[in-house]
């Protein structure tokens, strides 16, 4: 292979460097993130007003909320999460294995490439109508036989890197980096088996129909939070929080344990997305149990990740990064905590259908994976560009403040109108008649709407103040213009 | 054996690692999805369930494109205010043919699982046209733009590609579909042999014009036989409990 | 004795064994054993060193 003789050349050269290491994609794959997350929030801030004020549907068919849901969704569960994992893991398999991407630049800018074209298809069918009609599985199978090229190569890619590293121990943000890639293939290519009508044809019919397609689907939705959303993002966590606080994790023991029941536990939480619907009593049971069981891992990962800043908290002051990545875990600690409260069917009786749904999700979302991407790019950033330092911590300082205060004011309202149209729907005047026709619980969401309206602007405004500062962190020093150049002029 | 194993075995050997990681999250969703293909009481034995009519088919594939399901469930719980408001709890056996399935998650708008018959076609097509027409308070989009012409020159296929997964439609059924749709869109047409492919299937100028069939005809259509196929009367609880 | 009548007895078991379980985890992540290897596994993301050549051809 071409690419390993060139390294042994370097080496016996003496010329091997830590430049050698394949970063171009990585840059780009960067850009992406930051890019795909502000059109990602730009989407949602929209949806969110269409709630609150449905004249924002335009009267067009490709701009109603049921054909831009799916584009937000999909916007920043994979564009944006799919671009930082494919970014943060290709970064760390490289740097903890002490090798060389496997399939070198070539195989880099392949993924990047590839992974863009994916969601590129992926939303221009959504506005054009074209999706398969299941929830985070929307793509159709043109885009989804798509999608499984890419990701056998990405995990060709990373396997490959893995088994040609120096370090004779694969680090922990592998093992989980690794399961995400693996269990990611196994559920995408699970849930979406379906026959288009002809080779031709955009739209297809999936294999599984009703309750076994409900079951399919939850098992699928569940774990693209469980590992797109959390094993891969865990990767994240046991790599860029130790760099930043300049610390080993806190236990390796407590990490194996943490992978092993997480991965296991997961899978089976499904079926807490169908309580009291027509999937079998036992099935429902089962998803209730293991989601329950699985707030015991999630709190173990929790506390590795916080604890490995003792000693180091002093360094929440003056690095706004690891301000992010460690709030990114507390808010972690709180969506696992609400998960598992969820999953009991007694709760989930009222917060099924409601808005306590969403608040949950985003509080997971904007508060952990925003807020673990948001860390990791501050430190990564400028790394990836050779540059030393952040061109301001005032506004990363700005950005978190922002960024947290429009994440408390969405959850808050969501908790609000999630509760009360809950309890709106089940509540009985004296009389024994039910007493609120469904559309005045709709009138009453309306203030909270608004409010998780204004706390989206506020999240979205926090990612562009990041891509100010990012973009004057790495753009090239002033140094570079002509000397003749006034500074006045700048 | 115990004392042999050790975990820095798997720490350093990439393909054991993979092999173990996929085994540990198989097990899961083997348990909880292949009993309920081969558990045959997790349909319940109801009557009356059909498959689609050609024209409700092409309504339920406008349904899916528009994105309801972001917004309406149809999956109706079995607690007493749901009873109330929507109807009998949803069965399994009546989205048997549902591919995909739209229980959906979230109910910004209501339950529609069993809304056949509830309004009528003049209601349905003049709320989706312009909802805060009928709803003040409403904040669902507008779908004024599907009075357009309805495409069904793939609907043979349709039925077909329904077929190939499972949904027991006819020779007769696949070789009259264009026909069927057009006739159960146009009440002036004879509908020959229609009424026999379906059972309780209804003609109807659904979106209040029978000259054109449009995709108005077709939503309609779909929304008014919802719900609507299980005669709860004639169904005893043994029939309907699942293992 | 059918799933039914066994099921508070399941239930108190499955309580009691997941807690013996949840201890024992406790006991096997807390003990001191082995901790210079972990420490120079942990230690991995902080070495900073550079690439080595691939010792072979893949």
């Amino acid at each position: 292979m071409p690419d390993g003789g060139q390294a042994l050349r370097l080496a016996a050269a003496g010329g091997w460097r830590q430049d050698s290491y394949v970063d171009g994609p990585i840059r780009a794959m960067a850009v992406a993130t930051i890019f795909w997350g502000i059109v990602g929030f730009l989407v949602g801030v929209v949806i969110a007003s269409q709630l609150a004020f449905p004249l924002l549907n335009l009267d067009l068919e490709w701009t109603t909320f049921g054909r831009l849901r799916p584009l937000h969704t999909s916007a920043v569960i994979f564009a944006f999460g799919g671009n930082a994992l494919l970014c943060t893991s290709l970064y760390v398999v490289q740097r903890t294995c002490r090798a060389r991407l496997f399939g070198g630049e070539e195989m880099g800018w392949f993924l990047f490439a590839g992974y863009q074209f994916f969601i590129v298809m992926a939303a221009v069918g959504y506005l054009l109508g074209v999706t398969q009609g299941k929830e985070y599985a929307e793509p159709e199978w043109y885009v989804d036989l798509w999608l499984v090229v890419v990701w056998v190569s990405y995990l060709v890619a990373f396997g490959g890197t893995i088994l040609r590293r120096a370090e004779p121990h694969i680090y922990v943000a592998n093992w989980f980096f690794l399961a995400f890639i693996i269990t990611v293939a196994l559920l995408h290519i699970g849930n979406n088996v379906a026959l288009p009508l002809t080779i031709g044809h955009a739209k297809s019919y999936g294999l599984a129909s009703g309750v076994q397609d409900a079951m399919i689907q939850w098992w699928y939705g569940h774990n693209a939070v469980g590992f797109f959303l959390t094993a891969g993002f865990l990767g994240i966590m046991y790599y860029f929080i130790p760099k930043q606080a300049e610390r080993p994790v806190y236990s390796y023991r407590l990490s194996i344990v943490h992978f092993w029941s997480l991965i296991f536990l997961y899978i089976w939480a499904g079926p807490h997305h169908l309580h009291y619907t027509a999937l079998p009593d036992w099935a429902q049971t089962l998803g209730m149990v293991f989601s329950i069981m699985l707030w015991m891992p999630s709190w173990g990962g929790m506390i590795n990740g916080l604890m490995t800043l003792s000693g180091a908290w002093d360094k929440l002051r003056t690095d706004p990064g690891l301000r992010f990545s460690v709030a990114a875990v507390g808010f972690y600690a709180m969506a696992t905590f609400e998960g598992p409260v969820m999953s009991v069917k007694a709760v989930n009786a009222l917060s099924h259908y409601t808005d306590w749904t969403i608040g949950h999700v985003h509080s997971g979302a904007l508060g952990w994976n925003g807020f673990i991407t948001f860390g990791a790019l501050y430190w990564l950033v400028p790394r990836l560009w050779g540059k030393t330092e952040l061109y301001s911590k005032k506004l990363a300082e700005w950005h978190f403040w922002i960024a947290t205060l429009g994440i408390v004011l969405y959850i808050t309202a969501m908790w609000v109108s999630g509760i009360m149209q809950g309890l709106m729907w089940r509540s009985y005047d004296a009389m024994g008649f039910l007493q609120y026709s469904f559309v005045e619980t709709v009138a009453a969401m309306h203030p909270y709407y608004v409010i998780r309206m204004l706390g989206g602007v506020l999240y979205l405004s926090g990612a562009v103040l990041m891509a100010y500062n990012l973009w004057r962190t790495v753009r090239p020093a002033p140094a570079a213009l002509p000397a003749s150049q006034p500074l006045a002029a700048e | 054996m115990f004392k042999k194993f050790s975990h820095a075995l798997i720490e350093k050997n990439l393909i054991l690692m993979g092999v173990l990681s996929l085994i540990t999250v198989s097990i899961g969703g083997l348990v909880q999805i292949v009993p309920l293909f081969a558990v045959e009481t997790t349909i319940e034995r109801v009557e009356g369930i059909r498959p689609y009519t050609p024209l409700e088919l092409a309504g339920r594939d406008i349904y899916v494109r528009e994105g309801c399901y972001t917004c309406h469930s149809q999956m109706i719980r079995p607690f007493r205010d749901e009873a109330e408001r929507y109807g009998h709890y949803s069965l399994a056996a009546e989205s048997l043919y549902d591919h995909p399935f739209q229980w959906g998650s979230k109910r910004t708008g209501p339950d529609l699982a069993r809304v056949g018959g509830r309004y009528s076609d003049d209601w349905h097509s003049a709320h989706l046209r312009s909802p805060r027409d009928l709803v003040p308070e409403s904040v669902m989009p507008p779908y004024a733009f599907l009075d357009r012409p309805l495409d069904y020159r793939d609907i043979a296929a349709a039925l077909r590609g329904q077929r190939a997964v499972g949904v027991p439609y006819t020779d007769a059924m696949i070789a009259n579909a264009a026909a069927d749709l057009e006739a159960q869109a146009r009440p002036e047409m004879d509908p020959a042999g229609f009424a026999g492919r379906y059972a309780n299937a209804r003609q109807s100028a659904f979106d209040g014009d029978g000259r054109t069939v449009t995709e108005m005809d077709a939503l309609v259509a779909y929304l008014q036989m919802l719900g609507t196929l299980v005669r709860f009367g004639d169904v005893t609880p043994e029939r309907v409990r699942q293992q | 004795m059918d799933l039914f009548q066994a099921y508070p007895v399941l239930k108190a078991a499955w309580v009691v064994w997941f807690f013996l379980l949840f201890g024992f985890i406790l006991v096997w992540v807390l003990r001191p054993g082995r901790r210079c290897a972990y420490q120079a596994m942990a230690d991995i993301p902080l070495q900073d060193a550079p690439p080595a050549p691939p010792k072979r051809s893949l």
